[in-house]
């Protein structure tokens, strides 16, 4: 019975993410599963190893402009401009990790918050990279042409189809890091770090290790984010994409693995029918739902309803 | 002393002006079990974290064997052959028994970096897992989770987890506070078996444990050591029972 149940979720998974854009208008299922793939990058770290990471635009950001620059200067196919981003991303987490993972807390969030910043900085100064405030206008996006098989690329319905399994892999690479040896000792470091040090184990080298992975997903969701939209702006480097993330994270439930996703599927989908409305105050909304969730549901949307099933099994 | 296993220089640490150790100098027998008594604040539980690298000394020198493990991190300390108990009980909440024991004996490998690995791979630690906990008297319990053990057992745990390193050298902050006297006594015969080539140092006020347990005991005030030598020999030393121990204990 467990043991059934336990694949239950991937099931359903599966499922709604072969249908979203049928059932959604296609960009939107598109924005669904990249910030799904970010925030899923945000618990690796907030859920797994306990740190709050209040930089992770650095590595979505990055990713996407390198990602965007490599399309249009090489006319790479996208799944390779993507993972250039996903490495550019990665290369610029060590030396972020190295710097940020022996601090905790509010001082770990805030040494992550700075280097987010210079990136921003660094985005908006060097205009004759990025195009300033402009951004990348006009990402190229082809795989073996522009109709692989018969399909228009820049159709954002046939785009989903072509960039669903670079994301599912990043959701399994995920998944597999959390149920690896790896991830074990991740928990034990989040849980008690004195007495895994007295173990024998790195404790800041594996932490860099947990950043440098976390900076990749991250960097993976932000090239596809690129290629889905075919342009680059400034705001994927701003503070408030960060925040986002971690939004996100604590609204589906810290360190649950499925409640990223759940997350930011109702945020996406929220914010489409907001702007569709002419609701200009996004923000206030989401705010007033956050505020909501951390006082009633403290362990967000997947763990509220994974205890209620829990009880209801019992019961 | 050519045959010390841990050995200390001048031991220094200071917090804030305050001085907690102060010019300690100490050699631990290979194979003795050395016991570490005096008052709450004499400084041995920062004695023990300055061994272990948990703190760094801001004079003096640690040795291990001859090798200068001075400022070394706790994890490479532990590389090197030294485990430790905590204590106040320390343990990972949400991993079962034997989980722990597992976790505690890929500590070495390196294995432990395998994000790409499945968990499963973590089998193989499984029976030598089970054989630290049938020592310790947990194997029953192997699947508990840890925050869900009761106290006795947890203290045990913490032991455990100590010798699965298969430590040289076995250090012991106070293995039976807290403890009824029959959890006591099993801790005793636990100790007694596991210190066959082993050095183990032990921070204890229980002063009858201490008499069946150490050959050596080095009695501690005000960061500074006051008394060394044999059970019978510092507890009869009139500094030590004027310090520490108190007339009534000397008359027992």
């Amino acid at each position: 019975m467990r043991k059934s149940l336990r694949f239950l979720p991937l099931a359903a998974g599966l499922v709604v993410v072969a249908v979203l854009p049928r059932v959604l208008y296609p960009p939107v299922a598109l924005d669904i599963v990249c910030w799904a793939l970010f925030a899923v990058a945000v618990d690796l770290l907030l859920g797994y190893t306990g740190l709050l990471s209040f930089g992770h635009a650095a590595f979505w950001g990055t990713s996407a402009y390198t990602a965007g620059l490599v399309a249009e200067h090489t006319g790479a196919p996208f799944p390779l401009a993507v993972l250039a981003g996903a490495a550019a991303a990665a290369v610029l987490a060590v030396p972020v990790g190295y710097l940020s993972v022996r601090r905790t807390g509010i001082y770990f969030a805030m040494v992550t918050l700075a280097f987010a910043q210079l990136m921003y900085v660094v985005a908006n100064q060097w205009r004759g990279l990025t195009g300033g405030e402009n951004g990348l206008q006009d990402v190229p996006r082809t795989l073996f042409g522009t109709h692989p098989f018969g399909t228009d690329l820049s159709d954002p319905y046939y785009f989903y189809y072509w960039m669903l399994p670079l994301a599912l892999l990043g959701f399994l690479a995920a998944w597999r890091i959390v149920h690896s040896p790896f991830g074990r000792v991740l928990v034990a470091i989040r849980d008690n770090p004195a007495r895994a040090r007295a173990l024998g184990y790195p404790v800041h080298r594996y932490k860099l290790v947990a950043f440098v992975l976390s900076a990749a997903l991250a960097g993976l969701a932000g090239g596809l984010f690129a290629m889905s939209h075919q342009f680059v702006t400034l705001d994927t480097l701003h503070w408030t994409t960060s925040g986002q993330a971690v939004v996100m994270v604590v609204l589906g439930g810290i360190g649950t693995l499925w409640g990223a996703p759940v997350a930011a599927a109702i945020l996406v989908r929220l914010q489409d029918i907001l702007s569709l409305a002419h609701f200009e105050e996004v923000g206030l909304l989401t705010g007033g739902v956050f505020v909501v969730v951390v006082l009633l549901f403290r362990r967000g949307i997947w763990g509220t309803v994974a205890a209620l099933l829990r009880r209801w099994r019992i019961g | 002393m050519a045959a010390a296993m841990m050995s200390v220089r001048g031991l220094s640490r200071d917090f804030r002006g305050f001085r907690a150790v102060d010019r300690v100098d100490l050699d631990i027998a290979r194979d003795s079990v050395h016991a570490l008594v005096g008052p709450n604040g004499a400084g041995k539980t920062t004695l023990f974290n300055l061994l272990t690298g948990f703190l760094t000394p801001t004079a003096g020198r640690v040795e291990l064997d001859g090798r200068d493990i001075t400022g070394l991190p706790p994890e490479r300390i532990a590389g090197l052959g030294v485990a430790r108990s905590f204590q106040i009980t320390s343990l990972f909440p949400q991993l079962s028994a034997v989980e722990q024991v597992e976790l505690a004996l890929q500590g070495h490998s390196g294995r432990g970096m395998a994000f790409w690995r499945s968990r499963r791979t973590m089998r193989r630690y499984r029976e030598p897992a089970m054989r630290v906990l049938e020592q310790v008297g947990l194997e029953d319990v192997a699947a508990v989770p840890g925050q869900e053990l009761a106290y006795g057992r947890k203290r045990a745990l913490e032991l455990a987890l100590a010798l699965a390193l298969h430590p040289r050298v076995l250090l012991l902050d106070e293995p039976t506070a807290g403890m009824g006297l029959e959890d006591i006594d099993r801790t005793v015969e636990l100790i007694e078996r596991v210190r066959r080539d082993r050095t183990v140092v032990m921070v204890e006020h229980n002063m009858s444990v201490v008499g069946r347990l150490a050959d050596r005991v080095t009695v501690l005030t005000a960061g500074r050591v006051l008394v060394e030598g044999g059970y019978d020999e510092v507890r009869a030393d009139p500094r030590v029972i004027d310090a520490y121990l108190g007339t009534g204990h000397a008359a027992r």
